[in-house]
């Protein structure tokens, strides 16, 4: 009986094709994203990292406004837009999201390894999510202008080219498979080609973003790392020089890009 | 112990527009656990709002509501400098209550 209904339901689909013809998949989409554009609830994970960051928390009980995000301590207007960049503190190329933990590590004495090695969307990996969800929506609509004047940077962008046509795993894929050439799609996404300019707010200048399926808030970090997972490679990790190097990358290859994070995604 | 609210409402003409965005888990109590026990259903039941202090709107909610549910309205001759404020309550007891200037 189940499957008479699913083959009448299928009839049904064809049959009603023509009558929307006129306008494609990926235009309904952009009208359901058109609609669901005003009521982002990236605007709630926006006003708890505002607040987080003003917040004394951790062991050393203090807040995170001395944080310094590559343009100087508090400075948080614009930061986002010129990240992942070369540290001097760290020795370290460090994304939004691995700087503010080595902010929460130094400033408020919270242990960074552990905070690394928690799954996504747990614990005080909410409280990351949200801080870079408000540090990014600072920088809406300003363009992309990575740094690429430190030699560490260069040698990320060259890394993070690597890593990005580097194909393997049970399906012998690369981020370059989807990513690489125009027309691809999963499931009714369409792919954007990440190897040169998307355009605004397509790609790197899309995240952090409100996942409307699943109720949830992802960083870069998050996407990046699932992008693996589909591709049946096992998780880069939260901050690694990997991710790093893949956000160096399209960052880079985004450069006057205007930002629209945090955005909302299906 | 909820968190807050984002309101905003916004006069034109004879009318303000309200748009409301809420924190909420909205646990339909349809899914199961990993352990392939039932969460127990958690969400929004009853929501106010309020115009100057006058209830304007109430609705009853169920478990079919999105997760940080958004929610627009129009409230008749509410005015630049007025105070529209809205509270919710849930299955569980939890109340919220944020308030907005009408800009």
């Amino acid at each position: 009986m189940k499957r008479i209904l699913t083959l009448g339901a299928l009839c049904l689909g064809v049959l009603s094709l023509p009558a929307w013809s006129q306008k494609t998949a990926s235009q309904g989409i952009d009208e359901y994203r058109a609609m669901l554009q005003d009521g982002n609830p990236a605007d709630l994970f926006e006003a708890k990292g505002e607040d987080l960051w003003k917040q004394r928390r951790g062991p050393k009980n203090a807040t995170l406004e001395q944080c310094d995000l590559g343009k100087g301590p508090g400075v948080v207007k614009g930061v986002f837009v010129e990240l992942p960049r070369y540290f001097a503190d760290t020795r370290r190329v460090q994304d939004l999201e691995s700087r503010l933990l080595t902010c929460m590590v130094t400033l408020q004495g919270f242990n960074g390894e552990e905070i690394a090695k928690t799954p996504f969307g747990r614990g005080e990996q909410n409280t990351l999510t949200a801080l870079a969800t408000w540090i990014a929506a600072e920088s809406k609509n300003m363009r992309f202008n990575l740094p690429q004047g430190h030699q560490e940077e260069r040698t990320f962008y060259e890394l993070g080219k690597r890593m990005f046509f580097m194909r393997g795993g049970t399906h012998d894929f690369s981020c370059a498979s989807c990513h690489g050439e125009e027309g691809k799609r999963i499931r009714l996404q369409d792919l954007p080609i990440l190897t040169k300019n998307p355009g605004d707010g397509v790609g790197f200048a899309a995240w952090p973003a409100y996942r409307v399926s699943n109720g949830q808030m992802w960083g870069m970090q998050q996407r990046l790392n699932d992008c693996y997972r589909q591709q049946r490679f096992p998780y880069p990790g939260f901050g690694s020089d990997a991710t790093v190097a893949l956000s160096v990358y399209l960052g880079v290859n985004a450069k006057g890009a205007a930002s629209v994070a945090p955005a909302i995604k299906r | 112990m909820a968190d807050p609210m984002r309101i905003r409402a916004q006069a034109s003409g004879d009318k303000a527009t309200v748009r409301v965005l809420m924190s909420h888990e909205m646990e339909s109590g349809q899914r199961r656990d990993a352990n392939g026990k039932l969460v127990p259903a958690w969400h929004i039941a009853e929501v106010t709002a309020e115009h100057n202090g006058k209830v304007v709107m109430t609705a009853e909610w169920g478990p079919a509501v999105a997760k940080n549910p958004y929610l627009q309205f129009s409230v008749k001759g509410a005015k630049a400098g007025d105070k529209i404020a809205i509270s919710w309550k849930d299955n569980r007891g939890d109340t919220r209550r944020d308030e907005a200037t009408v800009s």
